[in-house]
């Protein structure tokens, strides 16, 4: 498959679709184009993901093309043992998005789809710029459709939703601005290559000054405590696939921003404030997890849960050694892909009862039996049971970051105690008891609906049976990371 | 046979995948799937099992599972001694209890599902037995906690049902944060999960306070999957599940599995007493405890409930005293005769219609003779009468703790044998003697039940010979840390232990089947007594409090914080960003005139300023310089 550019197939897959889609009138065409789209970007990433070399590491499946020379930018691609289960995440999560939408869309279809695959050209091109120029083009393009698709066709107070996830993302991206700026100008290379970037030993005060920004400019993304109150307001409001979408991959443009960008050009700077980091994740996982608890909505319980996930991968990241970080990306896939199928479930209940109010529902296993057990299964993947990849990526986080911060991981670790209570509350209330009597014309999920269901809780479970798959490529992409870094010494014993 | 043991766990795997993919709607397949699976992973531990007593070697393989840079971990087998004796025990009972389940779920409407959760459970649990290492034991263990989960809330529909599944997984869940924060202590001290590097390892480890502190983290988890007190909370409410699998996961083999993963890990035990005399102690407060209040409660899977909680004490105690073989022959005796009762009180209930209260029972001896002949057997060898098989598994549990000059926790184990003989024949006089308490028509069960009783039955009379002291290579040869284990025949305690158990069953008669004192008069003579036990002391109230009023109510006002405190900030940032808005807004009035004005005004305002700095530059500027 040599000259095949596949990484540009996946990225430019969704936006050709979206092209095409403005030329149609059908909403059952736009549908299929879609559709056809996203799977064609799911089959050519995993080709990638079956087909890269772990032997070799790095960098593979590179396209480069000059763009301004002037300014050293150029458009140039690659996946490495980081980046390529983001990108596979990501293709799942769209394909899984545009079947979930299948039934729930009927307004504007047209418009809906073409933000949406927008939206999506923008996450992949993150995953895969090897250039900072392009890198910042793509995340936001990634974030401004995200607007659009909640303001419009959301719910649950869709214009403050909208509004305040724009604004939290757009000041968060300033400040990555200037820290991109920084980073250029302080490196005299006159290239915005990563990689080159990257090999710039900078003073140290100036690494702890860009990291600042990026941990900013990425954390407000990646819901670090206390700039997470966007997440959940988001995600309720947002229509189901956008919910999945942003959930599932949209922070995870932040958590990885931090790896590529913060730890990879600036490491001092990211040792410098890892302390700080850790103990603001801890802090979001257990507080997220604890508010959780309080929720009587679904989609808020969910939305605070990847709160509290999230900062299980931002602990990871604080951890910086080769089983917290491992674990970190591992958790980036496993959370993407749980909270995407926590997301379509709600989405088929709410599209069919009206409600996500858990205690007017209750007894739907009667009338839904393969929501209610893709749901516990997607609970069972959140409370970190072993047999779904959750488990591998939240025990790697535990086991890395312990060995760095001990009396943190000890929080951390009694999360998953209240998880187990708030997830499996959840289950009850909705799912299980005797059936009401006004849900008793409620279908269960079929045909179409039931694709996004199948892959992702194969996608769990398949990864967790065989978590080597992933944590095994992973790690091929964080000893080279780590390589580069060299030695890291992060204190103390609390 | 050894080479072929990893198929033991896999088989009910495969079973399970197949009942859900593909027989899920033909029931009696899946059942006949479910049950062929279980009786080939039992063939296939026998024969592992019979190599073993021919040649007791430890053998270990496995393939590895993940493997990254500072981790890698294995799933794999582990035979020895416990693990092929775990294997035989978990694999015959439950080829007997998916039989037995067979007549008593016949009606039911999940009937595969029942079958593929009961397979689910099999590989669980054998999963764990062979574990080789600590994560595969804990993958398993929390594996083994689902299958629970799924059975108890088996009848999801019943409220208390799906109630005391969650229940039960968060309650086991808390104790196994402990189980987890142990774990990874250990790996960050020695970097490794393998039991047998680690047994190597800890020998020469000489900080002990934190050997100590890891260890009872890690017993932690047995805590609650045994149901050791405080953790105990969960496993009565289990009785909700089915009453085959409260025989088999919560009487039997599931919650064994906390004693088991202490016995595996016993070389942490060993090497920090005082984590030693924290198990000894648990495991005897809970025996006692446990064993008063099933003194008081009137449903008949309740009061067998309270049993195991209290058995699974004693076996707790063995372990904590040193009597290592002590305790897993207790495992072994108790799997048999435990099993035994559920399936009788299962076969009860099917009797009865679902009728669950011993006080609506009463003269079933009658109308199922089978099934009372082989209860009381059941309820002779849990009250440990010679030569039923409870009596030598306790007797040696007695024994290991005066050889160890542990006299109060002997005397805690000997009072809990008097209650237990007295709550036993309490259940069995009640529900089995006497004339019928209410209008039923109880009928005898199936063969398909009552053969199973039978077989049970047997074992509970027999099984206690392979320990006793009569067989020179027994148990003991076997099953052992350290050293192989004798047994010797101990006079004074076996007749200590008889006489408190006949004292016990002699009360039982005197006040249920003779009733020289009727039990209301009792029970109201008694009354605040009997209320504490009644309810339980209380406990379920306490955490229910907690959970609820404290937990919850943190989340509550963390809430408050979040909607309050930070969005207040956010929100507040974004109305005051609005406000300077506002205000500047009246600058921008459209009126050219008045721009014009305030150009002009400003450039004169900095030729003014600049003047006075700089007058020269200002000159020149003007063309006049």
């Amino acid at each position: 498959m040599n000259g095949i550019p596949l990484l540009s197939i996946i990225l430019l897959a969704p936006l050709v679709g979206a092209l095409v889609i403005m030329a149609l009138r059908q909403d059952r065409h736009i549908r299929v184009v879609a559709a056809v789209a996203s799977a064609v970007s799911l089959v050519a990433s995993l080709y990638v993901y079956a087909n890269y070399d772990s032997a070799r590491g790095g960098m593979q499946f590179t396209e480069t093309v000059p763009w301004i020379d002037q300014l050293g930018v150029a458009y140039s691609l690659g996946v490495d043992g980081i980046s390529l289960p983001l990108v596979l995440l990501t293709a799942i999560v769209i394909f899984a998005g545009v079947f979930a939408s299948w039934t729930g869309i009927r307004e504007r279809v047209k418009e809906f789809h073409v933000a949406l695959l927008v939206l999506v050209t923008g996450v992949f091109g993150v995953f895969m710029a090897r250039d900072l120029f392009f890198f910042l083009v793509f995340y936001e393009i990634a974030v401004i459709p995200m607007y659009i698709l909640i303001a419009v066709w959301g719910s649950t107070r869709k214009l403050y939703g909208a509004m305040k996830l724009t604004i939290y993302l757009l000041v968060g991206s300033a400040f990555l601005i200037v820290g991109v700026i920084a980073v250029f100008l302080a490196s005299g290379t006159g290239s915005f290559d990563i990689a080159t970037l990257a090999s710039v030993q900078y003073d140290e005060g100036f690494q702890k000054f860009a990291y600042l920004l990026f941990l900013f400019g990425f954390g407000v993304l990646a819901a670090l405590w206390p700039f997470h109150t966007w997440s959940p307001d988001g995600h309720v409001a947002a229509p189901t696939a956008v919910s999945m979408l942003h959930a599932g991959v949209l922070m995870k443009l932040g958590a990885y921003g931090l790896l590529r960008v913060g730890l990879w050009v600036t490491p001092e700077g990211a040792q410098a404030w890892a302390p700080l980091v850790a103990t603001l994740a801890v802090i979001g996982s257990v507080y997220g997890a604890m508010v959780a608890m309080a929720q009587r909505d679904m989609k808020f319980v969910i939305g605070y849960s990847s709160v509290s996930h999230m900062g299980f991968v931002l602990f990871g990241l604080a951890g910086i050694n080769a089983l917290s970080l491992n674990g970190a990306v591992t958790q980036m896939f496993a959370h993407g892909v749980m909270t995407a199928l926590f997301f379509a479930l709600v989405g088929l209940i709410y599209d069919k009862a009206h409600t996500r109010h858990m205690p007017d529902l209750g007894g739907l296993a009667r009338q839904m039996p393969k929501v209610a057990a893709a749901f516990v299964i997607a609970g069972l993947a959140s409370l970190g049971l072993p047999g779904l990849i959750n488990f591998v990526a939240e025990f790697l986080i535990f086991v890395g970051s312990y060995q760095v911060y001990p009396v943190r991981a000890v929080l951390a670790v009694s999360s998953i105690v209240v998880t187990a209570a708030y997830v499996l509350r959840v289950a009850k209330w909705v799912f299980f008891g005797p059936p009401v009597e006004k849900w008793a014309g409620l279908t269960d999920a079929r045909g179409v609906e039931m694709v996004p269901i199948v892959l992702l809780v194969g996608t769990l479970v398949f990864f967790g049976f065989f978590p080597s798959l992933m944590t095994g490529l992973i790690d091929t992409g964080i000893v080279s990371l780590l390589e580069h870094i060299g030695p890291i010494q992060l204190g103390g014993s609390f | 046979m050894i080479e072929y043991a990893w198929l033991i766990p896999l088989l009910p795997l495969v079973s399970f995948a197949l009942i859900v993919f593909v027989t899920g709607r033909n029931r009696l397949l899946s059942a006949g799937i479910s049950i062929a699976a279980i009786a080939a992973s039992f063939v296939i531990a026998a024969g592992v099992g019979l190599e073993f007593l021919h040649n007791p070697e430890t053998v270990e393989y496995g393939l590895p599972w993940v493997d990254v840079l500072g981790l890698r971990v294995e799933m794999g087998v582990l035979l020895d001694g416990i693990s092929v004796l775990m294997l035989l025990i978990v694999t015959f009972i439950a080829t007997l209890i998916q039989i037995y389940s067979l007549g008593y779920m016949h009606e039911d409407p999940g009937f595969s599902r029942y079958y593929s959760y009961m397979s689910l459970f099999a590989f669980s649990m054998l999963g764990l037995v062979v574990a080789t290492n600590f994560l595969q034991l804990y993958i398993f263990f929390e594996l083994v906690g689902l299958a629970s989960y799924l059975l108890i809330g088996f009848w999801y529909e019943k409220h208390s049902a799906a109630e005391a599944a969650k229940k039960a997984f968060v309650t086991t869940r808390a104790g196994d944060f402990g189980l987890l924060l142990g774990i990874l202590i250990l790996f960050s001290l020695f970097g490794t999960f393998d039991f047998t590097e680690l047994a190597d390892r800890i020998a020469g480890f000489d900080n002990i306070p934190l050997l100590t502190l890891l260890t009872v983290l890690i017993f932690l988890g047995p805590v609650g999957k045994s149901a050791q007190v405080p953790l105990h909370v969960w496993l009565p409410d289990a009785m909700e599940g089915p009453t085959p699998v409260s025989a088999l996961i919560h009487a039997a083999t599931m919650v064994a599995a906390g004693v088991y993963l202490v016995a595996r890990t016993y070389f942490l035990f060993a090497n920090a007493p005082v984590a030693l005399t924290v198990v000894a102690w648990v495991g005897g407060i809970t025996a006692l405890f446990a064993a008063t209040i099933a003194t008081a409660q009137d449903d008949i899977k309740r009061v067998l409930a309270y049993s195991t909680i209290s058995q699974l004490g004693y076996m707790m105690l063995a372990l904590g005293v040193g009597g290592f073989t002590a305790s897993m022959f207790h495992l072994t005796t108790h799997a048999f005769f435990k099993a035994l009762l559920f399936l009788g009180a299962g076969s009860v209930i099917i009797g009865l219609h679902h009728k669950q209260n011993i006080w609506e029972m009463g003269g079933l001896y009658k109308k199922m003779p089978i099934t009372t002949v082989t209860f009381l057997v059941g309820s002779l060898a849990l009250a440990g009468l010679f030569p039923f098989a409870g009596f030598w598994s306790k007797d040696s549990i007695f024994a290991v703790a005066l050889e160890h000059g542990q006299v109060a926790l002997y005397w805690l184990a000997v009072a809990a044998a008097f209650l237990t003989a007295f709550y036993t024949f309490r259940l069995f006089f009640v529900a089995f003697m006497g004339r019928p308490r209410s209008d039923h028509h109880a009928v005898e069960s199936p063969p398909s039940m009552t053969g199973v009783l039978v077989i049970l039955a047997l074992f509970a009379i027999g099984v206690g010979f392979i320990g006793s002291p009569f067989i020179k290579e027994g148990f003991g040869h076997f099953i052992y840390f350290g050293k192989p284990h004798v047994e010797h025949l101990h006079m004074n305690i076996a007749l200590t232990s008889t006489a408190v158990t006949l004292a016990g069953i002699t009360l039982a008669w005197l006040v249920y089947s003779v009733r020289v004192t009727s039990f209301e008069t009792l029970s109201v003579a008694l009354k605040p007594a009997y209320l504490l036990l009644k309810n339980k002391y209380y406990i379920d109230e306490i955490y229910r409090w907690v959970g609820e009023r404290v937990v919850e109510g943190f989340g509550f006002v963390l809430q408050w914080f979040d909607r309050t405190i930070i969005d207040g900030v956010v929100n507040g940032t974004g109305t005051l960003t609005e406000a300077i808005g506002r205000r500047l807004r009246v600058v921008h009035t459209g009126d050219l005139q008045t721009y014009a004005l305030v150009i002009l005004s400003g450039v004169a305002l900095l030729f003014a300023i600049l003047a006075l700095v700089d007058p020269v530059k200002v000159l020149k500027l003007g063309g006049i310089l």
